[in-house]
């Protein structure tokens, strides 16, 4: 089959530079650890309480260390479930010191939900059976909005929470 | 005395038609929805009659996102095999049943969404549950183009009996490329709907395997994108040549991209999914490097295009760098609409580029982005290289001719809709990179700093949400116009030729078991472990939910 010069010069340097790209990805992915969130535990999404993590008074903000952090979020249509303060009432906003790493570890006990934290890449499916989880560090300071991005019903976009991140 | 000029007889154009007539009424309807989402999502007009939101949104999705596009390619590739390579009439009687199989499903499907019944989009999550009609009429659709899908291959099979040891027309050999990717990708789709979601919306069984359908719902779903994309490239690749009196850049480069897009359009439906957890990311990866390995045809297609220009621009004596370029047929709209398609085909492959990274994808997932940009590749180069294709088409179908009016509004209409597209499209991808979700009414998020930044970029999408809906109204007008008032006349069925003297295409490019071979090996490959994994790896299955949707 003939191929004209050009579009062997054209075709190698396209494939050349796909080809640079995608080493680049895997570098990223598998020597950096910037992996997209993957988490291949499993649980039975109409028991979820059976889990450590998803038990009504684990859920929340768990401090582990100096700024470390792990979230746990239940998520149900329509709603985020951070546990409860010592008021006995519904947590609805989660406040971080900046700088903090933050484990975001979430479920969901009936459809599909989206769990993104708009203005960082916190960004992940919470699909039922599965646990997903997310590592980051948190370090700009602001009033970050916790979003539902996965349609799960009517009053999917009124599914929301809020996560502060405060200068200490 | 029509056929004998335009090659396309009575019967066979009453059967195309009636494929564009339901595409253009879905047009109407799908873009009134359309226009009805951009104004909800300004905060400012709410819908009458208690009509919710992600009711229309589902309409909009499933009409303009499968069922538009699968008549208007299977009446456009209906025309095509007629043309090149003969319609009996037994296969026409079979396509009849294919045209009327499809309706059915597309009407019962609709009935279940206009009900209220089926509020779960056009991807159907699980375990979002709708009426099992809303399923079965999926089916239907379905079945309906596997019919289709027969009677193309059985056309080119009669043709190669009648006509041993030649090549096949390159528009036939393209069409049976794109119906093997569907056949094979909808196999998919088949089996999650009628293994899984059938029986368990009617309650035979207790549970679904969310991640299971999800996989194959994607397995499906990618190559879809590549089966609206394909006809597009027929048009570029086989048609426009013709249009703009030059010849194709070469037949075997054209049939080996369509053979790389058959083979690497289907295992790669993981790029979807990167963020869902229970899939191992190295099987992630491995399908994002097979994702770009589409890139090559697309290279090969992008440099056939232009060489197709300049070369003809040349010979008809144009000189200078540009000189080719400037004398393009600017003012035919069959020329021009299709050619605005590929100028939109680059942001919107840079941007799928950035939505296929891997870890990158996680900036854009689920945020308007994406629908900003699959405006782009569908709703501007696929749909407008559609258009540019009925304004030949239709008064080919009707023995009408294109008149200076018909060209005209057609300028005029590729004009408004780059614009509206431009505003809505524009404004999506903005809001997207702030983080602004998809398929989500109209919300301040409890009245979050963040979401009231993205009512700026809302009011964006209506005004050009509007626009675009002035862009329908004016391709109704020139349907109909082309359909019942355009001087009757006989016009052509560009179809371009192999420039003279050309190497003869190898013979290879037509070893179909080879090449779906390959293709079925390369889909082992990149699913059988992963999908092994996730079978073996599942939590227990879900239950349907019905009031989330607003059931029950
Ligand atoms: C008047 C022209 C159009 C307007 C104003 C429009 C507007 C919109 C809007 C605002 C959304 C996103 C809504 C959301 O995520 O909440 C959307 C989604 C969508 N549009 Fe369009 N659109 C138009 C034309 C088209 C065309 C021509 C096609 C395809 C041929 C198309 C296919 C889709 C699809 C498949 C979706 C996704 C639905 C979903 O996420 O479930 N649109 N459109
Ligand atoms: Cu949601
Ligand atoms: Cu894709």
């Amino acid at each position: 089959m003939h191929m004209h010069k050009y579009e062997k010069i054209w075709m190698a340097s396209g494939v050349g530079t796909l080809l640079v790209f995608l080493i680049v990805l895997g570098i990223g992915a598998f020597y950096q650890g910037t992996q997209p969130p993957s988490c291949m535990v499993t649980l039975d999404p109409q028991n979820v309480q059976a889990h450590e993590a998803f038990k009504e008074e684990n859920l929340g903000l768990q401090q582990l260390g100096e700024k470390e952090y792990t979230l746990n979020v239940l998520a149900t249509a329509f709603n985020y479930d951070f546990g409860k303060d010592e008021d006995g009432n519904n947590v609805k906003t989660i406040r971080i010191p900046a700088g903090s790493k933050v484990m975001f570890q979430a479920t969901t006990e009936d459809v599909i939900h989206g769990f993104q934290l708009a203005g960082t890449n916190v960004n992940m499916m919470l699909e039922p059976g599965y646990i997903s989880t997310l590592e980051t560090t948190l370090d700009n300071p602001g009033t970050y909005t916790l979003i539902c991005n996965e349609y799960c019903g009517t009053g999917h976009h009124l599914m929301t929470a809020t996560v502060e991140v405060y200068e200490e | 005395m029509i056929a004998e000029k335009t090659g396309l007889g009575k019967a066979d154009s009453k059967l195309v038609m009636s494929f564009m007539w339901v595409t253009f009424i879905s047009l109407l309807i799908g873009g009134l929805m359309g226009l009805l989402q951009t104004l909800v999502r300004t905060g400012n007009y709410t819908l009458p009659f208690g009509i919710g939101y992600y009711q229309i949104l589902t309409v909009h999705g499933v009409i303009l996102g499968l069922v538009l596009t699968t008549f208007f390619i299977i009446g456009f590739q209906f025309s095509l095999m007629a043309k090149t390579v003969g319609m009996t009439h037994k296969q026409r009687q079979w396509a009849w049943v294919s045209f009327w199989v499809m309706l059915t499903g597309t009407i019962a499907s609709a009935i279940m969404i206009l009900l209220g019944k089926a509020s779960v989009l056009y991807t159907f999550y699980a375990p979002l549950k709708a009426h099992p009609i809303f399923y079965f009429g999926l089916t239907f659709v379905v079945v309906g183009s596997w019919i289709a899908c027969f009677v193309n291959f059985h056309q080119l099979y009669q043709w190669k009996k009648k006509h041993q040891g030649e090549h096949s027309p390159l528009l036939a050999f393209m069409v049976v490329i794109n119906m093997l990717m569907w056949f094979i990708c909808t196999l998919g789709v088949a089996a999650t709907v009628l293994i899984q979601f059938i029986p368990w919306s009617l309650g035979l069984v207790g549970e679904i395997n969310i991640l299971v359908s999800r996989t194959l719902f994607w397995y499906f779903g990618h190559p879809l994108v590549y089966f609206w994309l394909l006809p597009a490239y027929m048009a570029w690749y086989a048609i426009l040549p013709k249009i703009i009196g030059g010849k194709i850049f070469s037949d075997s480069l054209a049939r080996l991209a369509f053979i790389l897009f058959l083979i690497f359009s289907i295992p790669v439906g993981f790029h979807h999914q990167l963020l869902e957890p229970g899939i191992d990311p190295m099987w992630k990866y491995i399908q994002v490097v097979l994702t770009f390995a589409v890139i090559i045809p697309s290279l090969l297609t992008a440099f056939s295009m232009f060489a197709t220009f300049e070369i003809t621009g040349r010979q008809k004596g144009y000189t200078g760098l540009f000189g080719w370029f400037r004398h393009l047929p600017w003012k035919d709209v069959r020329f021009f609409a299709p050619f605005m398609g590929m100028v939109a085909f680059i942001p919107a492959g840079a941007g799928g580029i950035i939505n296929a990274s891997n870890q990158m994808n996680q900036v854009v997932h689920n945020t308007i982005w994406v629908t900003g940009h699959f405006h782009l590749t569908l709703a501007t180069t696929v749909i407008l290289t559609f258009f540019g294709i009925t304004y030949w088409l239709v008064p080919v179908l009707t023995g009408r001719k294109i008149d200076k009016k018909i060209n005209t509004l057609g300028m005029t209409q590729t004009i408004v809709w780059l614009v509206g597209m431009f505003f809505m499209s524009g404004s999506m991808h903005l809001a997207g990179l702030l983080g602004a979700p998809r398929r989500s009414a109209f919300s301040d998020y409890q009245g979050s700093a963040q979401a009231a930044e993205w009512i700026g970029y809302q009011y964006g999408q209506a005004i050009g949400g509007s626009i675009l809906f002035i862009g329908i109204l004016i391709m109704l007008y020139n349907f109909f116009y082309m359909t019942f008032k355009a001087p009757k006349g006989v016009e052509e069925f560009p179809i371009a030729e192999a420039p003279d003297g050309s190497e003869p295409t190898p013979l290879v490019l037509e070893n179909w078991k080879l090449w779906i071979g390959i293709t079925v090996v390369l889909i082992a490959f990149a699913y059988t472990i992963p999908f092994v994994d996730i079978i073996q790896n599942s939590p227990p299955g879900s239950p349907p939910f019905e009031w989330p949707i607003g059931n029950g």
